[in-house]
C-alpha cells in the first residue's frame, strides 16, 4: 500500500465514527441484556424459528444472486435506448418500502392477482404465494436488483484491456467466460451470497405475511414479539445475539472464500460491447422476464395509488416532508460514517468490519436499546426523528461500504504509487486519483442510504411521539384506520420520494453515466 | 450533525413542551387513537376547552406497545392516564395503576366491577367478509371448519386481535379449543403480524374472511357509502374486547387524571368514539349511535375475567401455534 499518511482529523474522524456505532451496536444490545431480570430461555419455537430463517435467507440468496448473474452480463454486453434508466428502475425494488412491495407483489402473484388471472383465463389452476416460496419469490423480488447492481459494478471493474486482449485471441464466449468473467465471478459471488443472505436473515414483516403462519417465524419476528408480547428483555437479546452470531459466522465464511482482489491493473477505461452473435437473444430474454417480473408490482403500485394522490390529507405531506428531512439528515450522517471508514480501511481492517456490523443487528434491540439508553437522561420521544436518521445511516452504511472500499483499494493498487512518485499532495492524490474513481459508488451509496432513510419503519416507531409522524409510519396509519385508497396514495409519493432521492443523489454526485 | 440549519430543522419539527402555565396531562394511548381521522383530535379539543389544562396525547403502536413502552420508560414515565388496554392486558398493568374512583352508568353487555381501569369503548371480535363473494356465512367455528372459505387472521404476540381470538376459541371450547385450531388450521391462508395487514389482504379480496370487529362494517357504510361488508355473528357468542383506561399510580397530576377519567364517560367524549373509533361508546351518548350501526350483527357476549386470560395466556399461544406450524 502507499506511503501517504493519512491527515489526523481523518485517523480521529474514524475513530468517533466507529465509537457511535458500537454503541449503537453492541450498546444497544448491552443495554437491553443488563435491564433484564431472568429469562425464559431458548424453546422449542425459537429452534424452529432459527431453522426457517436459515433456509428462507439460504434460499433467496441462491435464488437472488443466481438469477442476478445472466440479467447483469446480458446488460453488461447489451446497449439498447433505454438501458439506464432501465437499470435505475430495475433497482427500485430494493429501495421500496416492505408494505409498498407487498401490496405490488399480491396485485402480480395473490389470488386475484394478473398472473392468477391469466391463469384462470388458461383455464389452468390458480397458485397460492403463501408458503415458504412466497418468501423467497418476495425476497428475490427484493434483492434480484442489489444483486444485479453489485454484479454490474463486478463486470465493470474487469479491466477493459481483457477484453480487448480476449477478442484479439480469438476467444469464443465460452473461452472469454472461462478466463476473464469467472475469476471475477469468483471474486463477487460470494460478497452478493453473504449480503443477500444478511439481509434476509432479519426479515420480519414479509416473512410472516407470506409465510402462511407460525411456522415462518424468523428469529426477528421472534425478538420483536419477546420485547412486546412476553417483555422478556433477556430473551430478545439472547435471540439478537444467536443472530449476529450467524451473521457474522456467514461474513467470516464470505472473508474465507472470496479469492483477494488481483494487481493485474488496466488503463482505466471502459470496455467496448462485446460483439453480439445468438447469445444476445438469450441476454435480451433474461433482461425481458427481469424487468416484467420487478416492474409489474410497480406499475401496479403506481397504477393504484395515481388517482388518490390529489385527494390525500394534509396530514401526510407533512409526513413527506419529514421523511425527507430524515433522510437528508441521515444521508449526510452516511457521507461522514462512509467516508472517515473508507480512508481508514485503506490503512486498518477494523473499519469495515465496525462499519458493516449494522447488518447482523436487530433494529429492534438496537430502537430498543438506545431507548434504554437516553430514557435516564432525555424524554426518549423528543429525539425520534435525530435518532431514526442515526440508525438509518448506520444501516445503509454496510452497502454503502460494500461499494466503496473496493473501489478505493483498487485506485489505491493502481495509482499509490504513481501518485506517490509524482509527488502530489493530499488533495491532489483525492482530486485527481481517487474523486473521478469513487465519484459513482458515491453517488450510489448516497442514493441508497437516502432511499432506504425515507422508506424505514424501524425505530421510529418505539420513539415517534404525536407530530412526528414519517412517511410510512403515516402510510401505516391510513392503513389502520380502515383507509386503503389514502394508504395506496401514499405508498405511491413514498414510492416517488425514495426512487427520486436515489436517481437524484446518484446523477448528482455520480455524474451522468452513473449506473453502469 | 454536519449541517447546523437542518438540526434547527430537525428541532422545529419536533414539537416542544408547551411553555404556556397550564397543567399538563399526559396521556398514552394506541396509534389510530390519535391519527387525524380517529378521535385524538376531537378529544383534545373538547377536553382542553373545560379542563384549562395542555392535554399531550403520546401513541404507542397499539395495547401491547403501551404495555412494553411504560415498562420500558419505567418510573422514569411522564404518563399520567394510558388509554387503550384490553382485559387480556389489564392484569399485566394492574400494579401500574391506582384505582381511578370514577362511577359511571356503563352501557357494557357484561358487568364491570374494576376499580382500578374505566371502560371507554367495546366491540365484539367478528369474522369479516363481503357479501358479495360469501353468501352464506359461517354461524360457528364448526361451520366455518367445514367450509372452503379461506381467513386471515393475526398473530396473536404482535396483534390484539389476534390474540383475542385466542381467548374467545378458549372461551367457548374450553378443553376442545386445541381440536379447533386443528380444524381452522386448513381454513387460515396466513397469519399477520397486525390488524393492518390482514385487514388490506382481505380488501385485496385475499381471503374470504378477515378476523376484525363486528363495527368494522359501519366504517364502509358510513364514510364509503359501501354495504357490501357484514360480520358474522357466531352461535358460540363473539369475544369481546372492552377497551379501558387507567391513572398511572406515579401520575403527579392524580386530580386533573381523575378529572380526565370523568369526562372520558361524559357525552362530550362518548359521542366522538362511534365514527372515530368504530366501536362502541361505553355508555351511550344521548343522540344514541349513528344510523350505520343499525344494521350490525349482535351476538351472543364471551369474555374471560382479565386474571383467568392473563393465566392461560401462554397456554392458547401454545394451542394455537402448535395446530399453525403443522
Amino acid at each position: 500500500m502507499s506511503a501517504r499518511r493519512d491527515p489526523r482529523i481523518v485517523t480521529w474522524t474514524a475513530a468517533l465514527v466507529a465509537a457511535v456505532l458500537i454503541l449503537v451496536n453492541l450498546g444497544a444490545l448491552g443495554a437491553v441484556a443488563w435491564r433484564a431480570e431472568g429469562s425464559a430461555g431458548w424453546s422449542a419455537a425459537d429452534w424452529a424459528a432459527l431453522r426457517f430463517t436459515l433456509w428462507q435467507a439460504f434460499l433467496s440468496a441462491v435464488f437472488s444472486v443466481a438469477l442476478a448473474v445472466p440479467v447483469a452480463r446480458a446488460l453488461v454486453r447489451r446497449r439498447f435506448p433505454g438501458r439506464q434508466a432501465l437499470i435505475v428502475l430495475m433497482g427500485a425494488p430494493f429501495i421500496l418500502p416492505v408494505l409498498v412491495a407487498v401490496t405490488g407483489l399480491l396485485a402480480v402473484f395473490g389470488r386475484n392477482g394478473v398472473m392468477n388471472d391469466a391463469l384462470a383465463l388458461l383455464g389452468l389452476p390458480r397458485l397460492s404465494i403463501y408458503g415458504l416460496h412466497g418468501v423467497v419469490l418476495a425476497h428475490v423480488f427484493f434483492n434480484l436488483p442489489l444483486s444485479v447492481r453489485l454484479l454490474l459494478q463486478g463486470w465493470a471493474r474487469v479491466p477493459s484491456e481483457h477484453l480487448r486482449l480476449s477478442s484479439a485471441l480469438g476467444f469464443g464466449g465460452w473461452a472469454r467466460f472461462r478466463h476473464v468473467e469467472a475469476p471475477m465471478l469468483a471474486r463477487i459471488l460470494p460478497g452478493a451470497l453473504a449480503i443477500v443472505f444478511l439481509i434476509c436473515l432479519t426479515s420480519f414483516a414479509v416473512a410472516l405475511t407470506l409465510g402462511g403462519g407460525p411456522r415462518a417465524t424468523t428469529l426477528e419476528l421472534a425478538i420483536y414479539q419477546a420485547f412486546r408480547f412476553d417483555f422478556d428483555l433477556g430473551r430478545a437479546a439472547l435471540l439478537a445475539a444467536v443472530q449476529a452470531g450467524i451473521g457474522l459466522a456467514a461474513l467470516q465464511l464470505l472473508a474465507r472464500v472470496t479469492p483477494p482482489e488481483t494487481a493485474v491493473t488496466g488503463l482505466d477505461r471502459a470496455a467496448p460491447p462485446p460483439p453480439g452473435g445468438w447469445a444476445t437473444a438469450l441476454g435480451a430474454t433474461a433482461i425481458t422476464l427481469a424487468a416484467l417480473f420487478l416492474m409489474a408490482p410497480l406499475a401496479l403500485v403506481v397504477a393504484r395509488g395515481l388517482p388518490q394522490l390529489p385527494g390525500l390529507p394534509a396530514v401526510v405531506w407533512r409526513a413527506a416532508l419529514r421523511s425527507i428531512l430524515v433522510a437528508a439528515a441521515s444521508t449526510l450522517l452516511l457521507a461522514l460514517f462512509a467516508a472517515a471508514l473508507t480512508a481508514a480501511s485503506l490503512r486498518h481492517r477494523w473499519a469495515e468490519g465496525i462499519g458493516s456490523s449494522a447488518l447482523v443487528a436487530s433494529s429492534m434491540v438496537i430502537g430498543t436499546g438506545l431507548f434504554l439508553i437516553v430514557n435516564p437522561v432525555i424524554a426518549p420521544e423528543t429525539l425520534a426523528l435525530p435518532v431514526t436518521a442515526l440508525v438509518n445511516a448506520a444501516m445503509a452504511l454496510p452497502f454503502a461500504l460494500r461499494a466503496l472500499i473496493p473501489a478505493a483499494r483498487r485506485a489505491e493498487v493502481d495509482f499509490a504509487r504513481l501518485s506517490l512518485s509524482l509527488g502530489l499532495n493530499a488533495r491532489a492524490h483525492w482530486r485527481l486519483v481517487l474523486w473521478p474513481r469513487l465519484r459513482k459508488p458515491v453517488g450510489f451509496a448516497l442514493g441508497l442510504g437516502a432511499a432506504l432513510s425515507m422508506g424505514d419503519l424501524g425505530v421510529i416507531v418505539l420513539f415517534a411521539q404525536t407530530g412526528s409522524e414519517t412517511l410510512p409510519m403515516q402510510m401505516h396509519r391510513l392503513m389502520g384506520a380502515y383507509r386503503s385508497g389514502d394508504s395506496s396514495g401514499a405508498a405511491l409519493l413514498l414510492l416517488a420520494l425514495s426512487l427520486g432521492a436515489f436517481v437524484l443523489l446518484e446523477r448528482l454526485i455520480g455524474g451522468r453515466d452513473a449506473d453502469t | 450533525m454536519k449541517n447546523p440549519t437542518l438540526a434547527a430543522g430537525l428541532l422545529a419539527i419536533t414539537p416542544l413542551a408547551a411553555f404556556a402555565d397550564v397543567p399538563q396531562l399526559h396521556v398514552l394511548t394506541y396509534d389510530s387513537f390519535v391519527a387525524e381521522w380517529g378521535p385524538g383530535p376531537q378529544v383534545e379539543a373538547a377536553f382542553e376547552a373545560t379542563c384549562n389544562c395542555d392535554l399531550v396525547f403520546e401513541a404507542a403502536g397499539d395495547g401491547a406497545a403501551m404495555l412494553s413502552r411504560l415498562m420500558l420508560e419505567g418510573e422514569r414515565t411522564d404518563t399520567d392516564v394510558v388509554l387503550g388496554l384490553d382485559t387480556n392486558l389489564t392484569a399485566q398493568a394492574a400494579s401500574m395503576v391506582m384505582p381511578h374512583g370514577v362511577s359511571a352508568d356503563l352501557d357494557l353487555p357484561i358487568a364491570w366491577d374494576d376499580a382500578n381501569f374505566l371502560p371507554f369503548d367495546w366491540g365484539w371480535f367478528a369474522f369479516v367478509y363481503d357479501t358479495t363473494r360469501v353468501e352464506t356465512p359461517p354461524a360457528s367455528f364448526r361451520e366455518l371448519i367445514d367450509s372452503d372459505l379461506s381467513v386471515v387472521i393475526q398473530d396473536p404476540r404482535s396483534s390484539t386481535p389476534g390474540l383475542g381470538l385466542l381467548m374467545w376459541v378458549k372461551a367457548a371450547y374450553g378443553d376442545e379449543a386445541a381440536a379447533i385450531w386443528q380444524g381452522l388450521a386448513p381454513r387460515i391462508l396466513t397469519v399477520t403480524p397486525g390488524w393492518s395487514e390482514a385487514y388490506g389482504l382481505f380488501l385485496e379480496g385475499e381471503a374470504d374472511m378477515v378476523l376484525s370487529y363486528t363495527t368494522s362494517p359501519a366504517y364502509h357504510i358510513i364514510a364509503e357509502e359501501d354495504e357490501t361488508k357484514a360480520a358474522a355473528a357466531f352461535e358460540e357468542g363473539n369475544y369481546l374486547q372492552v377497551e379501558v383506561a387507567g391513572i398511572l399510580a406515579n401520575t403527579d397530576q392524580p386530580e386533573l387524571a381523575q378529572h380526565f377519567m370523568q369526562f372520558m364517560v361524559s357525552d362530550a367524549f362518548q359521542s366522538i368514539i362511534p365514527e372515530t373509533n368504530w366501536m362502541y361508546p361505553a355508555v351511550m351518548p344521548e343522540g344514541g349511535l349513528p344510523e350505520g350501526f343499525a344494521t350490525l350483527a349482535q351476538p351472543e357476549s364471551l369474555l374471560l375475567p382479565a386474571e383467568d386470560a392473563q393465566e392461560i395466556r401462554d397456554e392458547v399461544l401454545a394451542e394455537g401455534r402448535d395446530a399453525l406450524a403443522q
